[in-house]
């Protein structure tokens, strides 16, 4: 489920290396991103409207593969 | 020329590696601020946005000229931090830190007194020359903060950090810069208040007139009314005067320690009545001061 | 935070001042029993978190442990100044040869503690101050230099006091200052300080303010004495609403938003920051409005304490509708409170194009902020629209509903 304004994607390849992974869960200020082991990446949907567009996540991953779509636009 | 502080002023940031003064740094630097060096006790080496990191102030003194210092660590070392930078010779300090215990904040103040040094706030978001250099979060980001300040005649002296810039934009919009704009903190015992300030902007030829934002709490605006009424200034004051309401309540307390009422203390009503009869204009609005110390400076001409 | 009476002799005690024989009464049967204890005359005091409890008649004599126990009734249930006493002091009542004031304060222009004597107490000291100035005098105190008994010499002889009760006040008053600075107060109180004809000094009446930025600090006081952590200790005790407040502030620890203070109006506000909230609530009520409450949001506070600051106001019953407004902000991001105000009026199951009058907050993230407001048609403004402005623009579109 997305948030009330933002949703975030990540792509399934980056969702399934777990190195990656922990990259995206510690860049994050507001924990979008979880991880559990021998999982895929979670995304916390509680926190996702508290998301600072700081692109830190965007930035930190090859390009294209996190998405932050802001829902009202 | 302004005051306190301009182009040339060297500071350092004491408490550099936390949160709020890792983008009080970058917000400083991207103004234009010279800041020589950050202290983070155990951190030495490290570098925020190309500051290098200390772990004592010493350590940058030792090295270079140190005007003043930005104090963003936790109530609890607040004191120790600002009797450092004072020890080692600084003499302008801006304490961001809130809820910090009168009796220390006295301690401070007692100690810059005996060295020749200058605190303001603590609770403050700290000082600005428009154009030039600001010290501490004032205006925040770079970008934000010119479009709310501009250079020109006119000193902000304010109880609140957030008002500081209310003004600056409110006069910046009728095409009043300001020379200096200096949010003073909002506990009842401060580094320096109104009446403190007054002479450095009385003797600065950039400032024509001055801006005030005043609470409830405290003896402040008698004091400065005081020093207006016994000094003739040349400069025209002209106050905005917030939490009237709370004339009403009396006992109540709110999120600024100063802005407590208690039975004797001065009423907005009071403080109001002090200030004018001492020839300062009191603004209903905020809107109003512009167009108020135009007058006043038509006046005066 | 202020400590009754019976708690600040406590203190006291603890720190050597002579204090008379009392008990702790929060029934008439202990009223009673201490009086019995005490053995002869006793006065009974309400302990209540105000002066003027004299002229309320809730301080009153008893000769006998029955009168004791029948005045406990009586002085229980008066209220003094807005406060009911849970218990009250029973304490020795001893014939009085000379009454003296003392007290340390903070004086905000000097930005020292300042100690301040009279031979004259058991009045008012304001009026001791204003008709009898040499019978008064007021001593700095360093915050930095110890504190040594020459300074409470000094002050004790400016009133013209010499002889054996200089001497045996020096020590008392030496004694308070030391409390004053161990334990960060921002009043400690006697009044009045006594002499009795039997020549032995008293504190009879006394209390003592705790810096509320200093409780935490102080924390094993403040336990020792049986102080709960939800005792405010203010001029008026919380309401659940503002109960509920300070709860949505400490749900994290990201910014403010909080110092909820409970109106009886039906304009919910939710505005900031210190001065912008003190701005704005005048500007509302010159404008004729009707604020259901105060509150400050300030800082960089979650979208989640937003929502539920929002939720809060919402809760009230007789609010109608909300005002958003702030100051320009520099370190508040106008889209990040615009997202929580939103979801909060969203989850109180009410459109934000109605329930939000007006949304007023320019600065750092405006344009953003401005995006989501207009996505679900709320009005809003930028800085060309003062504060004043805004909340005339509130008032009036709750004058037009009514
Ligand atoms: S943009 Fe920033 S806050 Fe948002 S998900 Fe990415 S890292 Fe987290």
């Amino acid at each position: 489920m997305p948030g009330m304004f933002i949703d975030v994607k990540v792509s399934e390849a980056v969702a399934g290396d777990a190195e990656l992974s922990a990259k995206l869960v510690e860049v994050c200020p507001v924990s979008i991103f979880a991880q559990v082991e021998n999982e895929p990446l979670q995304i916390v949907e509680e926190n996702l409207d508290e998301c600072t567009l700081c692109d830190l996540c965007i930035e930190a991953m090859p390009k294209g593969a996190v998405e932050v779509r802001k829902l009202y636009e | 020329m302004a005051i306190l502080i301009d182009k040339n002023t060297t500071f350092i940031v004491q408490g550099i590696t936390g949160r709020e003064a890792v983008s009080l740094t970058r917000e400083n630097l991207a103004y234009g601020s010279k800041i020589v060096g950050g202290v983070t006790p155990g951190r030495a080496g490290r570098e925020v946005y190309g500051v290098p990191v200390y772990d004592c102030v010493r350590d940058i003194t030792a090295r270079t000229k140190v005007d003043g210092a930005v104090v963003c660590v936790p109530p609890k070392f607040t004191r120790d931090a600002v009797f450092e930078a004072i020890e080692n010779g600084i003499k302008i300090i801006v304490i961001v830190t809130e809820r910090i215990p009168r009796l220390e904040v006295a301690q401070m103040v007692e100690l810059a007194r005996l060295r020749g040094a200058r605190i303001i706030g603590p609770n403050c978001l700290g000082i600005i020359t428009p154009g030039e250099v600001k010290m501490g979060g004032v205006g925040g980001p770079a970008e934000d903060t010119r479009k709310a300040y501009t250079k020109g005649p006119v000193g902000i002296m304010s109880r609140s950090g957030g008002m500081t810039t209310e003004i600056a934009n409110t006069l910046t919009a009728a095409g009043l810069g300001q020379s200096t704009a200096v949010s003073i903190g909002g506990d009842a015992i401060i580094g320096t208040a109104y009446a403190e300030l007054m002479p450095l902007f009385e003797a600065d030829p950039e400032t024509k007139a001055i801006a005030i934002y005043s609470e409830p709490g405290g003896r402040m605006e008698a004091e400065l009314a005081e020093w207006v009424a016994e000094n003739d200034s040349r400069l025209p004051i002209v106050a905005f005067m917030a939490g009237r309401f709370m004339d009403e309540m009396p006992g109540m307390r709110f999120g600024h320690a100063g802005t407590i009422v208690e039975g004797k203390a001065d009423t907005t009503a009071d403080k109001i009545e002090r200030m004018k009869r001492s020839g300062i204009s009191v603004a209903e609005r905020i809107e109003e001061i512009p167009e108020l110390i135009q007058q006043r400076l038509a006046e005066s001409r | 935070m202020r400590f009754y009476e019976y708690e600040s002799k406590e203190l006291f005690e603890r720190h050597g001042l002579p204090l008379g024989k009392r008990g702790l009464a929060h029934t008439r049967e202990e009223a009673r029993e201490h009086a019995e204890q005490i053995g002869g005359p006793v006065v009974l005091k309400s302990q209540v978190l105000s002066g003027g409890r004299m002229k309320a008649g809730a301080v009153k004599f008893a000769d006998t442990p029955d009168e004791a126990a029948q005045l406990f009734d009586e002085i229980l249930p008066i209220v003094v100044n807005g406060q009911t006493a849970k218990s009250i002091l029973v304490e020795e009542k001893s014939p009085i040869a000379q009454e003296y004031y003392v007290a340390i304060t903070w004086d905000g222009r000097r930005k020292l503690p300042v100690l301040i004597f009279s031979d004259m107490g058991g009045i008012d000291i304001e009026e001791v101050a204003e008709k009898h100035p040499d019978h008064v005098s007021q001593t700095h105190i360093s915050t930095i230099l110890p504190f040594t008994p020459r300074l409470a010499k000094e002050a004790i002889g400016a009133t013209g006091v010499t002889g054996s009760a200089l001497n045996r006040l020096t020590p008392i008053v030496t004694t308070l200052v030391e409390i004053f600075l161990a334990y960060d107060l921002t009043l400690a109180e006697i009044n009045p300080l006594v002499r009795l004809e039997d020549g032995r000094f008293l504190v009879l009446d006394g209390h003592i303010d705790l810096e509320a930025e200093a409780r935490d600090k102080h924390s094993a006081l403040v336990e020792e004495l049986g102080i709960g952590a939800d005792e405010t200790r203010q001029a008026r005790p919380p309401t659940p609403f503002e109960t509920a407040g300070a709860k949505v502030d400490a749900s994290d620890h990201r910014g403010v938003a909080g110092n909820v203070v409970e109106f009886d109006g039906d304009l919910g506000l939710v505005i900031g920051a210190g001065g912008g909230s003190l701005t704005l609530f005048d500007a509302v009520r010159k404008h004729g409005g009707r604020p259901a409450n105060y509150c400050e949001i300030g800082g960089n506070p979650s979208v989640k304490k937003a929502c539920e600051l929002t939720k809060l106001v919402l809760s009230k019953p007789e609010v109608a509708k909300i005002a958003v407004m702030m100051n320009v902000v520099s370190n508040t991001r106008v889209d990040i409170v615009a997202r929580g105000v939103i979801k909060g009026v969203v989850e109180s199951g009410r459109d934000p194009a109605e329930t939000i009058t007006i949304f007023r907050i320019p600065g750092s993230w405006e344009e953003e902020g401005f995006k989501i407001l207009e996505r679900y048609g709320v009005e809003y403004c930028d800085r060309s629209v003062s504060m004043y402005e805004a909340a005339g623009r509130a008032v009036a579109k709750m004058q037009a509903e009514s």
